[in-house]
């Protein structure tokens, strides 16, 4: 599935058999519905990969892909229309699930371009040591004992006024810190749209450490959150 | 169109059932035979015939109803929420319920309930409720329906929807597709004012509650988050109230009314009634008949009743918060709250629906238009009109909706990687590799669970897979694709491929819960010929039946205490409309012989009403069916209804 596209492979409509590019979702020629294409997510919205997407659009194409591809639209079509309706629409919101999340579409893209990346969103590698930004090394280890500490009193009963608008600044910080790491990551997202492929590449590597710190502070927040809370 | 008939919307409700279907540009909802548009969900074994030839015939709506006080032990009702659920969970359900389970259910069947001398699993009960639909369906069109949509509560899960599904083949019927209940109901508003914007469908049923916010934008109804409490709603409320009057009986009257299983459910119709009298009264009284001829009488305030159920109705909170949250949108976002489900009524809950989505503060109210009993099925026979297709009216319409719970693997440890999250539009499809940890091995087992939790164990198990036949290879080196498609229906579907070898690999799905293939063939009801002229004739057979029937109830009744009550006026409406019953019956004309029938019907409500009363006084002062007279028993558990619905 994550195979980038090239379109140059010509495919026969199962209908009227006029051949077509692999990446297309309706024969051009007969319109009839094709098995799932092969293309990235980008393609099934006619998009080559670029990660300043406008969102207007893209749900436009959303909604008028679905009503064309939409299992309701088959339900008393042949089986096999009904299968690639089915497949096709589930790989449409697949993407748009993708697409339109910021975070997911920039792991999305640096995925294809062969990036190893955390999963952020998968809920998988949540707390991966390895992946700690040095910066934070001292002050993340700071606050786990705060956190701690929090727990501990917490459990007794009892909650220190000092340590809670501590814990309340502290939280306020690494916020701060993420909406940095969203402008540095729009940033970069500029850089990867209009660059060469040099310019490309090292855009990559930027973005993947900010993934990771992104990812880092947000679980601290996550932390806090869940301590403060409980 | 006609070629393949129509298609119908069904809401399967726990407390009550209906069909609907798109009138022109219009959805409405099909009368039943006794002209109500309520089928009430309950299921009746009716006696068994005393030549030991056939299998015992089964009454669903309001006459199976009226059989509950007589005879208990061959009544169900609400059986929606033994839907797809395991036996530890149906026994834990059980205790507030008559019913009881068949003895010999095993671990891992799908438990059995014992109705009478017989033993039903949850969807073949859900099968008679539908097919009584399916028949009232072709009575009123005169043709054949074969095709349906039918709404399932929106956080159903994968086992209760297959179940419904189930149900639904089981009763002749092909399901088109399952929809959310909130979802129809936001099709069935969508479609009266073309809205756009951002709506709040909060529904609270007899047996559970859903919340969800839906986008409306150019016809397409794009569900952004729903969640919600399968055991969650208005029977809870009638539970409080009957272990209360219980509770009371047996101190002040030392009486413990819970051994007599006929008397509770009369006790229980009262709570029910002074439950409704509550939302527009600010008292209802408790007046019963006691056994031994004492009377319980208890005046409830609206304050205590409000008191009583806060904890209740404060469950629905904490989903209508986390449904915001999951759709990224603030309580003042929401443009517009529609209020479904029977329990709305409730002015407590429709106070707690104005501060959770601080309307009162906007101006707003939440809205009431379409008759909450109805506004689910009127969108199901929406959304069935889409499905058929060719028609103007919605044509333009779409609803995208979502899968309710996460979709996770079990991993190592017992912990669950999630691989489809909740609130996804569905259909959607998650592609996962495994490979094998053995050198040689040729099977990996897969655990599928869903639901929210860090650890298997506390998710639903939906199925556990084999993957078969992988070629022996050092361990590590197969690489096989598994890809878990969610459909429309929000049912799982499950496909392998071994990749460096390219051979497919079989799966065998055994889903923790559920029917297999065999077994739903096994209980299809009735595999009679929809063929035209066959069917004509089976609707004029039925007909004639019907009115012979109640021709023979009337007859009956004559000897009743009940008749002597009757005004000399109704006798004689009684006796024109059944001399009119007998003179078209053995005709050809349809229709005539129907009209006849109802005629007959509307003429003896309150006969049947009298009949009732005298009966359920009988079954409290704890007679037993005989002292209660035989002829009074059969009256009660005919197969026709002629009584009015008693629960309005």
């Amino acid at each position: 599935m994550l195979k980038v596209i090239d379109s140059a492979i010509p495919v026969e409509c199962w209908s009227c058999a006029v051949a077509h590019n692999e990446s297309t979702l309706f024969c051009p020629h007969c319109s009839k519905i094709q098995p799932p294409p092969g293309g990235d997510y980008f393609s099934v919205f006619s998009l080559v990969p670029k990660l300043d997407l406008d969102l207007g659009m893209l749900e436009h194409q959303f909604h008028k892909l679905s009503r064309k591809l939409h299992p309701d639209r088959f339900a008393r079509a042949s089986v096999h229309e009904k299968d690639w309706s089915l497949a096709d629409t589930a790989l449409l919101n697949d993407a748009y699930r993708t697409l339109r999340d910021p975070i997911r579409r920039t792991e999305y893209l640096l995925k294809l371009r062969g990036a190893e990346i955390g999963e952020e969103h998968a809920g998988k590698d949540r707390k991966d040591p390895s992946r700690v930004p040095a910066d934070l090394l001292e002050e993340a280890f700071d606050l786990n004992m705060q956190l701690e500490e929090m727990r501990m009193s917490k459990k007794m009963g009892d909650t220190d006024p000092d340590l809670q608008s501590g814990l309340e600044q502290a939280r306020k910080k690494y916020n701060d810190m993420l909406d940095q790491v969203d402008s540095d990551l729009r940033a970069q997202w500029q850089v990867w749209d209009n660059g060469d492929e040099p310019a490309r590449k090292e855009a990559e590597k930027k973005m993947v450490s900010l993934l990771d710190r992104r990812r880092y502070i947000n679980n601290l927040v996550r932390d806090v959150t869940e301590t403060l809370g409980s | 169109m006609a070629a393949e008939g129509r298609v119908v919307g069904i809401d399967l409700g726990t407390t009550n059932s209906l069909v609907a279907y798109m009138e022109g540009d219009k959805p409405v909802v099909i009368p039943g035979v006794d002209g109500s548009n309520l089928v009430p969900s309950v299921v009746a074994l009716d006696p068994m015939p005393n030549d030991g030839s056939s299998r015992p015939t089964v009454t669903v709506g309001n006459s199976a109803r009226r059989t509950l006080v007589e005879t208990p032990e061959r009544v169900i009702y609400s059986v929606k929420r033994l839907m797809g659920r395991g036996l530890e969970e149906v026994q834990s359900e059980l205790k507030f319920f008559p019913f009881r389970l068949a003895d010999d259910v095993e671990a891992g069947e799908v438990p059995r309930i014992q109705l009478g001398e017989m033993r039903f699993t949850p969807p073949e009960i859900s099968a008679y409720i539908l097919r009584q639909l399916k028949r009232n369906a072709e009575r009123f069109f005169g043709s054949p329906v074969t095709q349906a949509v039918i709404t399932v509560p929106a956080y159903f899960n994968d086992a209760q929807r297959q179940a419904t599904k189930d149900a639904g083949r089981m009763a002749g019927l092909e399901v088109l597709r399952l929809v959310n209940e909130p979802t129809a109901a936001a099709l069935a508003y969508g479609l009266d004012r073309n809205k756009e914007g951002l709506i709040a469908v909060y529904d609270l049923g007899g047996g559970t509650f859903d919340i969800s916010i839906l986008k409306l934008r150019d016809g397409i109804f794009e569900v952004q988050s729903t969640n919600g409490d399968t055991h969650l709603g208005g029977d809870d409320i009638d539970n409080l109230l009957l272990a209360i009057a219980l509770d009371e009986i047996h101190s002040e009257h030392g009486i413990d009314l819970r051994q007599h299983p006929g008397a509770v459910q009369a006790l229980r119709k009262s709570a029910i009634d002074a439950k409704i009298r509550l939302s527009s009264e600010p008292f209802a009284q408790f007046d019963f008949e006691l056994p031994n001829g004492d009377r319980y009488q208890r005046e409830i305030p609206r304050e205590v009743f409000e008191q009583l159920i806060e904890p209740v109705l404060n469950r629905t909170a904490g989903p209508c918060k986390q449904a915001l949250a999951d759709a990224g949108v603030t309580p003042e976002q929401v443009d517009e709250v529609v209020l479904v489900g029977g329990s709305t009524r409730i002015p407590a809950v429709r106070r707690l629906v104005e501060d959770l989505f601080h309307l009162t503060a906007r101006g707003k109210k939440p809205h009431i238009e379409l008759n909450p009993d109805e506004v689910v099925a009127l969108g199901a026979a929406v959304q069935a009109d889409i499905l058929a297709g060719a028609s103007k009216t919605t044509e333009e319409m779409l609803l995208l909706d979502v899968t309710p719970l996460s979709l996770g693997i079990e991993a190592l440890g017992g912990t669950v990687a999630k691989i489809i999250q909740r609130n996804s539009t569905i259909p959607a499809s998650a592609t996962e590799h495994f490979t094998t940890g053995v050198d040689g091995q040729t099977n990996v087992a897969i655990h599928v669970v869903q639901g929210e939790r860090e650890l298997a164990a506390d998710c639903r198990s939906l199925a556990r897979f084999d993957l078969k036949g992988i070629p022996p290879m050092t361990a590590g080196l197969p690489r096989i694709e598994v890809k878990f498609l969610i459909d429309a229906d929000g049912i799982l579907q499950v496909s392998a491929r071994e990749q460096r070898s390219g051979q497919q690999a079989q799966i065998e799905v055994k889903p923790t819960y559920g029917l297999t293939d065999e077994q739903v063939e096994s209980m299809i009801l009735d595999s009679f010929d929809n063929a035209e002229a066959d069917f004509a004739k089976r609707l004029l057979i039925e007909a004639r039946n019907e009115a012979d029937t109640i021709l023979s109830k009337v007859e009956q009744a004559r000897t009743n205490p009940a008749w002597g009550q009757l005004r000399g006026e109704e006798i004689s409406a009684i006796d024109a409309a059944r001399g009119h019953l007998a003179s078209v019956k053995s005709g050809e004309d349809l229709n005539a012989i129907r009209e006849a029938t109802l005629a007959v019907d509307k003429s003896t409500h309150r006969l049947a009403e009298l009949m009732m009363d005298a009966a359920v006084t009988s079954a409290i002062r704890g007679k037993t069916m005989g002292e209660a007279g035989e002829q009074l028993n059969e009256e009660l558990t005919a197969p026709h209804p002629m009584a009015p619905a008693e629960f309005k």
